[in-house]
């Protein structure tokens, strides 16, 4: 383990739903300005602990610790106000508005004086400038106009408009749950592009795939999850393809110290 | 597993030939896209076309008889009931759902607010703010059942309808209060109704109403955060809900602020027939659903500008006075009306293939 504190530190995490154990006394660990891709076979539990540290469901036992300060998250949105932004796969925007509307759906700039605070106006202005700000920082402003409606956008477009409003208000980290399942090739290549461009300004990210070579392309780190349990964090220089499927499925004994 | 790293391989190849794959490519050509993308943008522009074409028409067919300061705001005032209901109405469309139950909220607020008044005694402005109350219960008990058990928009305002009714005429004993005896004792019952003249122009605070209402509404769902969250949620729900809109609470303002729309509606309406009577009003959900449809707002949710909703109305207002002034059938309103409605459909099937 590395001086710094780690960004997220689960301990014996435990969800049960009914007889049904998803998490069993699982650790995580996410460290600073890293890409941790989690991996495991359908019903590992790699959602269900994910969920657990952005509040999507709140766990049985176990502490999560956030920059080392304990927290207890009731719904994402607790997790939202912490500065942790969330990338579905099933893409999470309302079609008919426009880019600057989703960038901000929820959180919405009102203007000063008696024009926000009566009429309670909304600064489209300010809330247009920022959104195409951050389009831009990322490389998306080939879109037309930022008062373009969401569903004019291709897949791989409307996927860069959600990682760039990840990246717009994520102060401690990105979960993205599957980007790029929805893709096509030419767009997740995008995307992945996109992930690496937010990492570097610094942003760790949790990156949930199934997609190995994508896995393997973008991570620091693997954790690899094992019916219910983290089994092994690796390294994919260390590590083939091959190898984490085999540990993903049983086939192969996972390295002893299992950390890298 | 030597297949993974091989198909691994083919991607990378496959995808480094393009480079800008967020560039814009402009599918939309001609004339007709154009008009596509302008609908798409501004959905209350055909219903805008619409009227001020019927305007247009029957002025030339019947000139200064209709083409007259005082007929333009007759339409005003016999579309008055039906454009603030149809406000009401659409809200709750634009998330989604329907109302079945306006016309009944809107009656049984204007029962109320009358037999308050004449039959406990109680004073004209608490019974009438008794059934502005009573008409956002109402809404909120719809609201409730929408957003928390789940219950769909239909089902729920099609039973609501039936027992906000049956309370009505249990309540009133369908009883009509007459209009001389509001007059004489509750004026104020009718304050919707009073009128004042422009020229020859004769409006009437229920006009005024009915035109500021809109405008506030339009305002308010256009610019902000409330109106943005309306829109989301009619959109895709669980889009909203994930990206932090709080979907329960905007149903729920949504449904109490249509409950207290048409109670205003059925002080208006008190205003407009002068009498307080159970069996009024029967038509206007339907004349309600037809203005929003006519007014070019989505049925499916998330798509629509309620000044559509008042162009609707005042559509229907124009066809009506034109035809009768013609001395046409009763009928042929009815016929065209119907052949608006399912063209207007179409347009919206239209417009919406944008998206796929």
């Amino acid at each position: 383990m590395s001086g710094t504190t780690p960004v997220v530190q689960g301990r014996g995490i435990v969800k049960r739903y009914g007889h049904v154990t998803a998490i069993d006394h699982s650790d995580f660990e996410l460290r600073q300005g890293e890409i941790l891709a989690v991996i495991g076979d359908n019903g590992a539990g790699k959602s269900s602990i994910v969920k657990a540290i952005c509040g999507a469901t709140i766990p049985d036992e176990g502490e999560i610790l956030i920059e080392g300060k304990k927290v207890n998250f009731n719904s994402p949105i607790d997790a939202r106000n912490m500065g942790i932004e969330i990338v579905y796969q099933q893409l999470a925007m309302s079609p008919a508005l426009s880019i600057a509307d989703n960038m901000f759906m929820g959180r919405e700039i009102r203007k000063k004086g008696f024009m926000g605070k009566y009429m309670r106006q909304l600064d489209r202005p300010a809330m247009e400038k920022f959104a195409r700000e951050k389009l831009t920082e990322l490389g998306l402003m080939t879109v037309q106009s930022i008062n373009q409606a969401i569903e004019t956008l291709s897949g791989g477009q409307r996927q860069g408009v959600a990682v760039a409003r990840a990246a717009a208000f994520a102060t401690k980290f990105i979960i993205m749950d599957e980007p790029t399942a929805a893709l096509g090739v030419k767009e997740s290549r995008k995307v992945l592009e996109l992930i690496q461009d937010v990492r570097a300004r610094g942003i760790p990210i949790i990156l949930i795939s199934h997609n190995m070579p994508h896995v393997f392309e973008v991570a620091d780190r693997i954790h690899v999850h094992r019916l219910g349990n983290r089994l092994c964090t690796i390294d994919p220089k260390d590590y083939t393809m091959s190898d984490a499927v085999a540990f993903m499925t049983g086939a192969k004994e996972p390295p002893k110290e299992g950390t890298a | 597993m030597s297949e993974a790293n091989q198909s691994a391989k083919e991607f990378e190849s496959a995808a480094s030939r393009t480079e800008t794959v967020a560039a814009f490519e402009d599918h939309r050509r001609g004339v007709l896209g154009r008009l596509q993308h302008l609908l798409h943008v501004n959905p209350s522009f055909v219903p805008l076309i619409v009227l001020v074409g019927a305007i247009l028409i029957f002025g030339l067919l019947l000139g200064s008889k209709f083409f007259s300061p005082f007929a333009m705001t007759l339409i005003l005032q016999q579309v008055q009931i039906v454009g603030i209901v149809a406000a009401a109405q659409s809200l709750i469309i634009l998330t989604a759902g329907i109302d079945l139950s306006v016309g009944a909220i809107m009656v049984f607020s204007s029962v109320i607010m009358g037999q308050f008044s004449f039959r406990y005694g109680i004073p004209v402005p608490i019974a009438v703010m008794c059934g502005l109350a009573v008409g956002t219960l109402i809404g909120a008990l719809n609201g409730w059942l929408v957003s928390r058990v789940k219950l769909p928009p239909f089902i729920v305002t099609l039973g609501m309808w039936q027992i906000v009714l049956a309370t009505n005429f249990l309540y009133s004993a369908n009883e009509t209060i007459r209009s001389q005896d509001i007059e004489a004792n509750a004026p104020f019952l009718q304050f919707f109704g009073t009128k004042f003249s422009i020229g020859g122009a004769t409006f009437t605070v229920g006009v005024i109403f009915m035109l500021a209402l809109i405008f506030v509404l339009a305002y308010a769902l256009k610019h902000t955060a409330w109106g943005r969250h309306v829109y989301a949620v009619g959109d895709d729900p669980e889009a909203a809900e994930l990206s932090g809109v709080n979907v329960h609470r905007t149903l729920m303002s949504v449904y109490m602020l249509s409950g207290l729309i048409c109670a205003f509606a059925g002080w208006a309406l008190i205003g407009r027939i002068g009498s307080v009577s159970p069996t009024s009003g029967q038509l206007a959900n339907i004349e309600s659903i037809t203005a929003v449809v006519i007014g070019g707002i989505s049925l499916f949710g998330g798509r629509g500008s309620i000044l559509g909703s008042l162009f609707g109305a005042l559509i229907v207002g124009v066809f009506t006075l034109g035809l009768r002034l013609l001395g046409a059938d009763a009928q042929w309103t009815f016929l065209l009306i119907g052949l608006l409605i399912i063209a207007a459909v179409a347009v919206d099937q239209w417009i919406r293939k944008v998206s796929g």
